[in-house]
């Protein structure tokens, strides 16, 4: 069977602070022996934007995206929230212009988060990743309430060799980032985040896993202000994991 | 930036160790309770679509339902009144009241009645009011408001309310609730005894037969409803079914969505005065039904949804920004949560309540909490929009045209791949000089330095994963391939 080739999409918080999850990405794609491009000319998906209002922004930065990837075959992104963009709201941004919504489905339907690509498309459970690590798993909002995934992020850590998993209280609850609302309401965000970090700490693992660097940066940047060692690691990064 | 009532608010609520215990009570067994009742039972899906879907057939048919209704009322010998603002609401209520001498009003615990803001119109006419649901009557007693639909004291604990009954209603203090609440009851029922008339609410009002039911754990409502001799019901005009079988379907999800309960312990029908064979009741009963704003909201499209709302307060129990935050903090409206971020800036103001529409982190849990399904976060952002750009239509002013100047700037690099990494290297040469410990950036100024108040931020990497990917990924010497299946296993070993 041909593999249809994978469009890398790498949203723009992993390309200017993360890009080690994006070469993680890579490592787990090439250990498959997917086929993988990088479309250039990525910024970002508009979703800031979108999320504080400005949907005419949000719908230019749609626009360029839709331009970019719609020749593709499959795209992958490492960012639950962002493919909920594209898939869900790409196309409300363009419910008066037919055609352009149509467009917009189109490549809504080919985009991907990570975890989800791996299990349900590709069908794969066991990544070939050891971490010999205690890991906890964040559920973020949009993969998980926008596109209902939760077992393919667990099969996937199940599946690691030397991995513990443990879940944490209250996995599913927000961890206060919300985009801009993080620094409109930071009182509030950080009640939450403080929230997120003690069912984290009460878990007992030694890192917590997600599918979102933006929570990730959320939960990681109050993790290192409140002096804690819990590590944070994106999915992919534990699956490029090799060590023996 | 400017002093938000919303975080002022806030702050304190986040550090009032009581209330976030109170909450976490309500939101760990309520809210959990419906989330996963949601979960376990997909076949309740269908009762949920089929309630949305009658609920929003009737608000397409509004007018004609109304026009039943107000016939099957006056059939039964009830009096119907169109209240187009919450003042001609009060006004007939006074104006009836002050023709029949009522001194003493007893009321069922209603959120219409706070939003139309009775209660400050009847001391005004020297009319005395007691609230008779439980939390509702300990809120008045502390001269506060709700601060949750259906819980309206969540926020007092047993001590709290042991020295403010000791030292309000006169009774030995006490902290063991049974005698505080029986304290409450005996006191209540003196009020009710000597009512001169009774102002509920509506849950329900049904066309077809023309009567309103009203949904209560403690009895309260049916004794507000029909010992005092006058009953007045308060209706937001959204709050109508066709018949009983509609009824039926939305009452099962409003007290599951209120209380987890298969049903509550009192549902009444109210639907007119005693007549023949039906002794018990009120002498006169009037049906308000109130507008005040509902007729613009129906009216939009994007918004018409949230009149779907069966005021059931499950948003509310899964809401992280309401747990931490309580219903006192939503600017003291009538409705907080999820729900009063919607509906409180429709009915007041988008401008005025702009921290309402922007203070939730869209992350969803309402969504899926409603019994009814209404789409929240879809409508927080359309508020977002209109804060964001300005609207005629709802008069909204644009709210920071600065913000809107960073977003078109930032908009302008997302189509411009060049502008954008140079927008890139600017932010990482400012991050570069700002303090760092561990790797981690930890005071910022401008937009970040609310980040860096409580949080570290890392940095701009050295390279992006673009200019990474150009200089070594895209020829990057592949592993030898594997064998198909080698590092697959089946599925079927999934947890």
């Amino acid at each position: 069977m041909v593999k249809r080739k994978v469009s890398l999409f790498i949203q723009c918080l992993v390309d200017s602070m993360f890009p080690h999850v994006g070469e993680a990405m890579v490592t787990v794609f090439d250990r498959l022996g997917i086929p993988l491009d990088y479309p250039s000319g990525q910024t970002c998906c508009g979703q800031p934007s979108f999320n504080a209002g400005y949907q005419r922004e949000a719908r230019k930065a749609a626009l360029h995206f839709i331009e970019l990837f719609e020749d593709c075959e499959d795209i992958v992104c490492p960012s639950g929230s962002c493919v909920s963009m594209v898939r869900n709201h790409y196309p409300e941004l363009f419910k008066d212009s037919p055609k352009m919504q149509e467009r917009a489905r189109a490549v809504g339907k080919r985009c991907y988060e990570f975890s989800e690509y791996l299990v349900d498309q590709l069908g794969v459970s066991d990544s070939g990743a050891t971490f010999k690590r205690k890991v906890t798993y964040h559920d973020s909002c949009h993969l998980y309430r926008s596109l209902g995934i939760d077992r393919q992020p667990r099969v996937l850590l199940n599946n690691v060799k030397g991995l513990e998993f443990v879940e944490m209280k209250d996995s599913t609850q927000c961890c206060g980032f919300g985009g801009t609302f993080s620094v409109n309401y930071p009182e509030i965000s950080t009640a939450l985040v403080d929230e997120k970090i003690k069912n984290i700490l009460a878990s007992g693992a030694d890192v917590v896993c997600g599918c979102d660097m933006s929570c990730l940066m959320n939960i990681k940047g109050r993790l290192s202000r409140l002096g804690e060692t819990v590590e944070v690691a994106h999915l992919a990064e534990i699956l490029a994991g090799s060590e023996k | 930036m400017n002093k938000s009532f919303y975080r002022e608010n806030a702050k304190k609520a986040i550090a009032d160790d009581k209330l976030q215990a109170a909450i976490d009570l309500i939101q760990d067994r309520l809210g959990k309770g419906i989330l996963n009742l949601w979960k376990e039972k997909p076949e309740m899906d269908e009762l949920r679509n089929r309630v949305k879907a009658a609920k929003n057939k009737n608000l397409k048919n509004l007018d004609i339902l109304l026009a039943q209704l107000a016939d099957s009322v006056e059939a039964r010998g009830g009096h119907v009144f169109f209240a187009e603002t919450a003042e001609e609401a009060r006004l007939y209520t006074i104006e009836l009241a002050k023709r029949r001498h009522v001194k003493l009003v007893v009321k069922g615990k209603s959120m219409l009645s706070a939003e139309i803001k009775i209660d400050q119109a009847l001391v005004d006419a020297g009319i005395e009011h007691w609230e008779t649901d439980l939390g509702e009557y300990l809120v008045q007693l502390d001269e506060d408001i709700p601060s949750h639909i259906i819980a309206p004291a969540v926020h007092m604990n047993r001590e709290h309310i042991g020295d403010l009954l000791a030292k309000r209603i006169g009774m030995p203090l006490s902290y063991d609730p049974p005698t505080l609440t029986l304290a409450a009851r005996k006191a209540l029922r003196r009020k009710f005894l000597k009512a001169d008339m009774g102002i509920t609410g509506c849950n329900i009002a049904i066309a077809e037969t023309g009567q309103v039911s009203l949904v209560s754990n403690e009895g309260n409502i049916r004794m507000a409803g029909t010992m005092p001799p006058i009953h007045v019901a308060l209706m937001g005009m959204e709050r109508i079914v066709a018949n009983m079988q509609e009824h039926k379907d939305m009452l099962q999800l409003l007290t599951l969505g209120a209380a987890m309960q298969k049903i509550s312990t009192y549902v009444s029908f109210n639907g007119g005065p005693v007549a023949e064979g039906c002794p018990d009741g009120p002498q006169e009963f009037h049906l308000i039904i109130i507008d005040n704003g509902r007729s613009k909201i129906l009216a939009d499209e994007t918004f018409s949804e949230i009149l779907n709302c069966i005021r059931c307060g499950a948003c509310l129990n899964v809401c992280p920004v309401y747990g931490k935050i309580g219903g006192h903090s939503y600017n003291r409206a009538t409705c907080s949560g999820p729900i009063g971020a919607v509906i409180e800036p429709l009915l007041n103001g988008i401008n005025a309540q702009a921290d309402l529409c922007k203070g939730e982190t869209l992350c969803g849990a309402c969504l899926k909490a409603c019994p009814v399904k209404n789409d929240i976060p879809r409508m927080l952002l359309a508020l977002r929009e209109k804060l964001a750009y300005g609207d005629e239509k709802w008069a909204v002013e644009q709210q920071n045209p600065l913000e809107e100047l960073a977003f078109r700037g930032v908009g302008a690099a997302m189509v411009s791949p060049g502008l954008w990494h140079t927008g890139e290297k600017v932010v990482r040469a400012i991050m570069k000089k700002k303090p760092h410990q561990n790797n981690m950036v930890t005071a910022m100024s401008g937009p970040g330095r609310a980040w860096t108040e409580d949080r570290d931020l890392p940095p701009i990497a050295e390279k992006s994963f673009a200019r990474l990917w150009k200089e070594k990924l895209e020829n990057r010497p592949l592993p030898a391939e594997k064998k198909e299946g080698s590092s697959a296993k089946d599925e079927g070993e999934e947890k």
